[in-house]
């Protein structure tokens, strides 16, 4: 099956792209192009053309890994197209091919995978104050250090339920919920996704 | 009655919102980074407006932050979906209210996507069913947190403590109203005002006195940006982001900011803060920062509630030159104390940013 074939299994894909104008409209409103030497309107372009060879150099470079997935675009586009959606479909595939490991950026879904996704089987929830700290955040400031030296007396002054039993912010989901949500994990391929993240990196390590 | 001209335009840009029975989805970053915030607007609900609000201990994270960092494909997300609709079903409710901006983007995207595609709908069904032995049906109203606020800010107002104006002046307050991205830009229809005219955080301000500032950079992203924060070596493109809006919208002196993201909150809260320590340059008046207020945060203070027990001392941006303008009644001796009283020391004090 082609590249484009495979992305057209994603719906994201078959949303985000109808026929690009090349106006550039999504570059002039995109906060990524802002900052980045980065443009979805040549993205838009690349996949439109068709051209395999082209596909998969985005599929292997840093390009598709710089959008923010703020989705200003899908509101700009004066013809429906969503350049995020576009690049949605692309990370997925090249997580998929493992072509994400071609790039340093692409590289970067080891740690999101460390971080983000062990959070997820650990807590139920994608942050929890106890795995955050001042040496990978410095930006929270001083604040945050008060707040997690005290956060049993200052959670509960707020009214919270810290890793508590029952409802409330902050409580702890119980095991039963967990299990339920590491069984959709499985199932849906997201546990795949994570073993397969893991066992690219090591290969392209071992190189 | 008729309804023509600028009031019909207008009310193709309304969105419905349930009078009660809501059923509550925790944010992962809003109780984290803001916990007083979703207590607050619980206290609200019950407490002022009489509304009946579900807070469901078996919901988990809608995985937002890593389908929007393309750590998991859209079947695990939508399949997640499905179990909190099928936890509202168990509960007995019909209206879901998530509280987190970019949770409304996936469960709007997953809702949409199942009427696009009937083929992924009937697909999260197998799984969920597969996976838990549950089945679902989708919520009859969808809206966010704010939207309810939005909705009874009138009768906030009627019972409101505080008013939005400046106790010296007489003036009504300057405020930065910033929106989440996946509030509307996503799917406009889903939001109060569309993408074009949101006015769901200026209908507040509004109603409470203040007046809203109009900057050049208002509708720009924050720079949450997923994968571009979560890895620290990405992070200046948030950093980035955040500082183009607080350049713009310096020349206008705003009293506070409020936004109804936790992420957008927390970021033009802290990113004030790294923008002080590494260049000295603070943007609000004689080396303190603006105020980043949550909209549960500016609802309570209007209501009379203490901003400490709304949690307030957990922003690194200090509260207190609002509170002042306003004239709120707070014990500064109380803002660091912790559960009864207890004496847990106070933060370090930034070497540039006062606070």
């Amino acid at each position: 099956m082609s590249l484009v074939e495979l992305l057209k299994k994603d719906v994201r894909f078959q949303e985000g792209l109808s026929a690009c104008i090349n106006c550039g409209t999504c570059t002039a409103i995109c906060p990524a192009a802002h900052f980045y030497n980065y443009d979805p309107r040549i993205i838009a372009d690349t996949i439109q053309r068709g051209n395999e060879a082209d596909i998969l150099d985005l599929l292997e470079s840093d390009t598709i890994w710089f959008c923010g997935e703020c989705l200003s675009c899908k509101t700009r586009c004066p013809r429906n197209n969503t350049p995020g959606y576009i690049v949605q479909a692309l990370r997925n595939l090249s997580q998929e091919l493992g072509c994400f490991t071609k790039s340093e950026r692409g590289r970067q879904q080891l740690e999101v995978k460390r971080i983000i996704g062990e959070n997820m089987i650990k807590y139920g929830y994608c942050v929890y104050l106890d795995e955050i700290d001042l040496d990978g955040h410095p930006e929270q400031g001083p604040v945050w250090q008060w707040y997690k030296d005290h956060a049993d007396s200052i959670l509960k002054r707020l009214g919270a339920n810290y890793k508590g039993d029952g409802p409330g912010t902050m409580r702890k989901i119980s095991e039963e919920d967990m299990s339920e949500l590491n069984r959709i994990f499985e199932v849906t391929g997201a546990i795949k996704r994570f073993e397969d993240i893991e066992q690219h990196c090591r290969v392209e390590i071992a190189k | 009655m008729k309804i023509e001209g600028k009031q019909r335009l207008w009310d193709e840009y309304q969105k419905e919102i349930a009078d009660d029975h809501y059923y509550f989805a925790r944010s992962c970053i809003r109780q984290n980074f803001f916990p007083g915030s979703e207590i607050a607007f619980l206290r609200i609900l019950k407490n002022y407006l009489h509304k009946d609000v579900y807070d469901d201990p078996h919901q988990t994270t809608c995985t937002g932050i890593a389908y929007h960092s393309a750590l998991i494909p859209f079947e695990t997300t939508r399949a997640v979906v499905a179990r909190q609709f099928s936890l509202m079903n168990q509960a007995g409710y019909e209206n879901f209210v998530p509280s987190c901006v970019t949770s409304f983007g996936v469960y709007s995207e997953v809702i949409e996507t199942w009427h696009h595609f009937p083929e992924t709908l009937e697909q999260a069904r197998q799984q969920l069913y597969e996976a838990t032995g549950r089945k679902f049906s989708c919520p009859e109203n969808l809206v966010h947190t704010s939207d309810i606020i939005y909705k009874y800010r009138m009768e906030i107002a009627r019972q409101s403590r505080y008013k939005l104006i400046n106790r010296n002046t007489g003036e009504p307050l300057k405020v930065v109203e910033h929106i989440g991205c996946h509030y509307a830009k996503m799917f406009p229809k889903k939001g109060v005002g569309g993408a074009e005219f949101p006015s769901v955080l200026s209908g507040m301000i509004e109603a409470w006195g203040g007046a809203v500032i109009d900057y050049p950079e208002r509708r720009h992203c924050c720079g949450f940006g997923f994968r571009n924060y979560i890895i620290k070596e990405n992070r200046g493109y948030s950093l980035s982001n955040s500082k183009l809006k607080f350049d713009s919208m310096e020349p206008y002196k705003p009293d506070f900011i409020v936004a109804n993201c936790p992420g957008c909150t927390y970021f033009l809260d802290r990113w004030q803060y790294v923008i002080a320590e590494t260049t000295g340059k603070t943007y609000g008046a004689e080396g303190y920062g603006i105020p980043v207020l949550t909209y549960e945060e500016m609802a309570g203070l209007v209501l009379g509630m203490d901003p400490w027990d709304l949690g307030m001392q957990l922003h690194q941006v200090s509260v207190e030159s609002l509170l002042d303008k306003i004239n709120i009644q707070y014990d500064p001796a109380k803002k660091y104390s912790g559960y009864m009283n207890e004496n847990i020391g106070i933060p370090e004090k930034p070497d540039f940013l006062k606070i």
